[in-house]
């Protein structure tokens, strides 16, 4: 084989071998981000409404008994399964969170403390299975995870040092009496609890991860596997764009 | 390695041709390369290298650094002056196609080669040992039961202006960082701050899946074992901040866990921690938070006891609500 051919032979395998490699970095890594949709929140008079849920199940066909966020689509009033959204730089975010799913302590309860919102409490209350109020709404500073089943999720963005609890559903309403079927509404048979709270956006752009504290990877060692090892379950990213 | 005497004489099939005294040349572009090199490592680099010098163990660390690349320097320009030289000066010439020379031993050589190898290796040894020792570890964890301990007063409490050891813990969880101060009333906080000029001992745990707290600029690196107490020393020397990286696969966040650490003066560091400390139990966190200990165990809760937490399984961390029958490999 004379030597033209020896280096060509050699070209061409060796672009196979690049080939091959960006190929399975594209179809597994790209597919696995782009997969997921991005909620846009845009501005109004300096302010965006953030709206999510956390529910005990979901509604995938491949892992349906994770537990999940969903996100609420502010143009379709849609509730989408994914934990990606975007809001502007520098503007005040009101999140709204229903959690549907039930109790779990959290490992360290010093996440049991609001941390990195404005005026540091969260406003909880609670719903019946029939979508009734158990009561006003009430300001809290922490909800305990450790005295009674009160915290079932977290949502964190550590970057920003905002640590929030999730209060879940009224422990003795909720017993027997979650939502079954997801994305779930107030009128969908389960007791749930309404929390909101209210943070700033930061100035500088980019992602921020945010993430839950609680281990709620059921049927996984020690709770850390599943969704809470996969995006667009129980972590996600919340994008801060040029307002 | 070679020398004049088993230098092989191409070019010296001329007659009357002197051969160079090629060990001489090389030992004098050698003297010169390293002594050049060894100089600007110090007095340029030296300065420069990472991790700095923000605080005692940093400061050794970098010293560290550039002994060794003083100590390597001279060997690899001895390796590549000697490949260099070898290349140009007994390459075969242009219609050469004789044999080279024999190459034979030279005791002198191999003498000096092994017992400056040897010399070398022995003192970094020995220079090791003593920059591990010295500085109590040189800012690594050193298990619960450490060997080497820094000097200063163990206290109850901390006290700006006197030698008193600050206790820090600092503990990892799926994906961020949060640190307790015993001295503080067993205070939690997100931020880390420490005082200058004091000397620190870092407990390092865990409670979910092993992580490594890496202060980079305090020069501190201790793994964060769920049960373990790996105990590190520091002082740090410099007002300013630093990052606290995770250094261990810990899963999917593992890159994003990290903050940002504050050193500050001895009576803003005093202020700062009993504000935070007043604070928490002004609001009812310190009564939140487990007693103090050097480890948890994620599933007793002690507000409750275990025997509840049992009963109930309403922790996560070793399967009493996930429970150890229904594990599966994700």
């Amino acid at each position: 084989m004379s030597v033209p051919v020896r280096a060509a032979v050699l070209t061409v395998a060796f672009l196979l071998v690049v080939g091959l490699g960006v190929f399975v970095g594209y179809y597994y890594i790209g597919s696995a981000t782009t997969q997921l949709q991005t909620i846009h929140y845009t501005a109004s008079g300096g302010q965006v409404n953030v709206m999510l849920q956390e529910d005990p199940q979901n509604d995938s066909a491949t892992t349906p008994d994770w537990v999940t966020y969903y996100t609420q689509d502010p143009t379709t009033k849609q509730w989408v399964h994914t934990t990606l959204f975007s809001v502007p730089a520098n503007t005040k975010v009101n999140v709204t969170i229903y959690g549907y799913d039930g109790c779990t302590p959290l490992r360290n309860n010093y996440w049991s403390q609001v941390q990195g919102v404005i005026g540091n409490t969260v406003t909880v209350q609670q719903f019946s299975k029939n979508n009734t109020p158990l009561g006003p709404a009430q300001p809290e500073s922490f909800i305990n995870s450790w005295s009674a089943c009160n915290v079932g999720h977290t949502f964190a963005i550590p970057e920003l040092g905002l640590y929030v609890p999730v209060a879940s559903p009224n422990a003795n309403d909720s017993v027997n009496n979650l939502c079954g079927s997801s994305p779930c509404t107030p009128t969908s048979g389960g007791a749930y609890s309404l929390e909101t709270f209210s943070f700033m956006s930061p100035s500088q752009t980019g992602s921020y991860r945010w993430q839950c504290l609680v281990p709620c990877g059921g049927g996984f060692l020690n709770g850390n596997g599943g969704p809470m090892q996969t995006l667009g379950w129980m972590a996600g990213f919340m994008d801060v764009v040029s307002s | 390695m070679s020398s004049a005497a088993e230098t092989p004489t191409a070019g010296a099939d001329a007659p009357g041709r002197r051969e160079p005294a090629h060990g001489w040349r090389l030992f004098a572009a050698w003297l010169v390369l390293a002594l050049a090199a060894d100089l600007l490592i110090w007095f340029l680099l030296y300065p420069h290298l990472p991790p700095g010098d923000m605080s005692s163990s940093a400061k050794h660390q970098q010293f560290d650094i550039a002994v060794l690349m003083i100590s390597g320097a001279p060997v690899i320009i001895a390796v590549w002056l000697y490949f260099g030289y070898a290349i140009v000066v007994w390459r075969a010439r242009p219609g050469d196609d004789s044999d080279g020379p024999p190459i034979y031993g030279h005791t002198g050589v191999q003498a000096t080669w092994i017992i400056g190898t040897s010399a070398i290796v022995l003192f970094l040894a020995v220079f090791g040992t003593v920059e591990l020792v010295g500085p109590a570890g040189a800012g690594a964890g050193e298990g619960p039961s450490p060997i080497w301990k820094l000097a200063g007063h163990q206290s109850a409490t901390w006290t700006p202006g006197t030698n008193d050891m600050l206790q820090v813990q600092v503990i990892g969880q799926q994906w961020t960082w949060s640190y307790r101060y015993p001295q503080f009333g067993g205070m939690e906080s997100t931020q880390l701050y420490l005082p200058i000029d004091t000397p620190v001992t870092f407990h390092v745990t865990s409670l979910d899946v092993i992580h490594s707290f890496w202060a980079y600029q305090l020069g501190v690196k201790a793994d964060a074992n769920p049960a373990v107490d790996n105990v590190a020393y520091t002082t740090p020397k410099q007002l300013g901040t630093f990052v606290v990286r995770c250094n261990e696969l810990c899963g999917i966040w593992h890159g994003a866990m990290f903050n940002n650490g504050q050193v500050v003066s001895q009576s803003a560091f005093a202020a700062w921690a009993s504000g935070v400390q007043a604070q928490e139990k002004a609001n009812g966190v310190l009564a939140l938070l487990p007693p103090f200990a050097l480890t948890y165990d994620p599933t007793v809760i002690p507000q409750l006891g275990k025997a509840l937490v049992n009963i109930v399984g309403i922790t996560g961390a070793p399967g009493y609500y996930y429970g150890p029958a229904n594990p599966v490999t994700p």
